[in-house]
């Protein structure tokens, strides 16, 4: 049998390049995924720790903003890797996603297997337009996560 | 693999406008504090025109990840008034129970997550996490008992969608509150206790004499009815809403600060509320208030997080009412007919009122709307708050005094992204 996979895509569809986790979420709905979960989120970080909480992989797509090129896929193993929380103390209302991973982490809560990717935006204000570069990327991360399912399901095949 | 690599990046978060607080010190004294808050409803207002009445409810549930349930609401009884239905029974109390859900998760993410580690001294609440998991644990659960209301009467996969004018697409049976019933018995409990550990906090002293705003309703803690009222005399039906309050532009920042005409600043949210609706409250939350022997009247904004706690113990309290009196309805919502006019909403989000209003055509279509969030209308307050509460911490470092500021900010509850996220501090002293 195979485990449940919960497939989370974070964002706003009303602030350009920030809705790229909810695009992602819907070239995914194209696909026939069997036991997979996909669902939409503001990226309040409780509530991502609350809906993952049964689940032993995790995916979560998310738009970011480091400073690199718009359109940089970062990939973090967050089972592995700290997700850096260093902008919070100078925010006044966050406990987003990176807050979550930290969080659960300390709790000993977090699933077995996070996987995070963050799209590197560049379009951050009000509107409904995805940067070309973006969406580029996009299309690149449905084919890494639809590669990751594939290798879960393998592992699962083998260990059977 | 071209184009991607794996680094660590300097953040992942929402970035949903962006804020900012200057402040001006000249030989120790406070010259100037400007308060900065980037504001999304003008762009809503102008992508609402040409849309169905019908979409309102979803676009503006959009405007915050927070309080989704507050705009949805307010454009529902906003687009019911100019249809001319009125909702009742047991679907008016099912618009209050998801209500109450939206209350827990907000107040409770707000008094544990952002509020508490300002006061216990710690930088956030991963580190709060490490020294007492079992108080983070209790709120997670806490939070979760809201999650799962508004989930079960607004819909899992996304942002609430069940809601819409006329009542609900789908109402629930009796018995799929069962499970959830029983985590409110225990979450009652526990937010007794979140009452006693916000109360045992030090506060500053900081009591303001403040212009409190809320709706009141005769029956009911207000959540999607009733009159506005203040502790200054102010008493109207929301239809009059903009003839008493207006948005100013202030030079310094691209938000509109909303003033009562004639009064000036004013102070919307949990004190506000708590303040002018006392008499309303359950039972259950107005013994718990008397046994830590809490003022009838509250007016340090520091107090926010115990009037919080307290309205979280009153959403429970209520939620566990109307599913216990639970009936399932015979239909999931009024029929009406589409006719043209201009409906006002106005409705008690977690950190207070957020006023909408609509001008509706023959087909339904929106010509016109309005979107008030309670973070535009604190704005102006918050900014006199710091004003007053700067110069008593002037020898601080910059860094403790950044620090002290935000947490007189966080007494507001300001929102994530109906007005502002990421704020940045900018201290001048010459």
């Amino acid at each position: 049998m195979t485990e449940s996979i919960l497939i989370i895509g974070v964002g706003s569809p009303y602030r350009c390049d920030d809705s790229v986790g909810l695009a992602i979420l819907k070239q995914l709905r194209l696909h026939e995924l069997h036991n997979v979960h996909l669902m939409e989120r503001s990226g309040e970080g409780s509530d991502i720790m609350d809906i993952w909480q049964s689940y032993g992989h995790v995916i979560l797509v998310d738009a970011v903003q480091s400073g690199s090129a718009p359109g940089t896929i970062h990939r973090i193993d967050a089972n592995t890797e700290k997700v850096p929380t260093d902008f919070f103390h100078y925010s006044t209302h966050a406990f987003g996603v990176a807050e979550a991973v930290e969080m659960a982490r300390t709790l000993g809560e977090l699933p077995k297997h996070v996987l995070i990717y963050g799209i590197e935006g560049k379009d951050f204000e009000i509107g409904k337009e995805i940067s070309a570069e973006i969406e580029k990327s996009a299309e690149q991360v449905v084919q890494q996560i639809l590669d990751d399912i594939h290798s879960i399901r393998e592992k699962e095949l083998a260990h059977a | 693999m071209k184009n991607t690599k794996t680094i660590k990046v300097d953040y992942l978060a929402r970035v949903e406008g962006e804020g900012a607080l200057f402040i001006k010190i000249k030989d120790n004294e406070l010259q100037d504090c400007k308060l900065k808050i980037f504001e999304p409803p003008r762009f809503f207002e102008a992508f609402l025109q040409g849309r169905h009445f019908t979409e309102a409810p979803d676009i503006t549930a959009r405007i915050c990840g927070i309080c989704p349930i507050a705009y949805i609401m307010s454009s529902i009884h906003a687009m019911e008034r100019i249809l001319g239905i009125e909702v009742g029974g047991q679907l008016r109390e099912l618009r209050r129970l998801i209500y109450c859900g939206e209350w827990i998760e907000s107040h409770v993410l707000h008094v544990f997550m952002l509020h508490a580690p300002d006061f216990l001294g710690y930088q956030d609440a991963i580190q709060l996490a490490g020294d007492k998991p079992e108080l983070v644990k209790m709120a997670l659960r806490l939070k979760k008992a809201g999650n799962e209301l508004v989930r079960l009467l607004g819909g899992r996969e996304i942002h609430p969608i069940n809601n819409k004018v006329g009542g609900f697409y789908k109402v629930p049976e009796k018995q799929d509150f069962a499970p959830l019933l029983e985590e409110l018995k225990w979450a009652k409990d526990a937010s007794i206790e979140a009452v006693k550990v916000a109360n045992s906090l030090e506060c500053p002293d900081f009591d303001q004499d403040y212009e409190f705003i809320a709706l009141h309703h005769p029956d009911e803690y207000p959540f999607n009815e009733g009159r506005l009222i203040s502790n200054t005399g102010l008493d109207i039906d929301i239809q009059d809403y903009e003839d008493h309050f207006e948005e100013i532009h202030v030079e310094h920042s691209n938000a509109l600060h909303s003033i009562h005409i004639e009064h000036g600043n004013y102070f919307v949210g949990p004190l506000a509320r708590y303040n002018l609706n006392y008499n309303q409250l359950s039972e259950l939350t107005k013994q718990v208030a008397v046994d830590i022997g809490y003022d009838r009247i509250v007016t340090n904004p520091f107090q926010s997080i115990v009037v919080r706690s307290l309205e979280t113990v009153y959403a429970i309290d209520e939620a566990i009412r109307i599913i216990e009196n639970y009936e399932k309805p015979e239909k999931p919502a009024v029929d009406y007919d589409i006719k043209p006019g201009i409906g006002w909403g106005c409705t008690e989000a977690p950190r207070g009122i957020l006023y909408h209003r609509y001008e509706i055509d023959e087909k339904g279509t929106i010509k016109t709307a309005k979107i008030v969030p309670p973070t535009a209308q604190n704005q102006s307050r918050i900014e006199e708050d710091l004003s007053n509460f700067i110069p008593k911490y002037m020898d601080l470092s910059d860094e403790d005094l950044t620090w002290k500021c935000e947490q007189a900010v966080r007494n507001y509850d300001p929102c994530i992204s109906c007005a502002t996220h990421f704020l940045k501090l900018d201290i001048e002293r010459e």
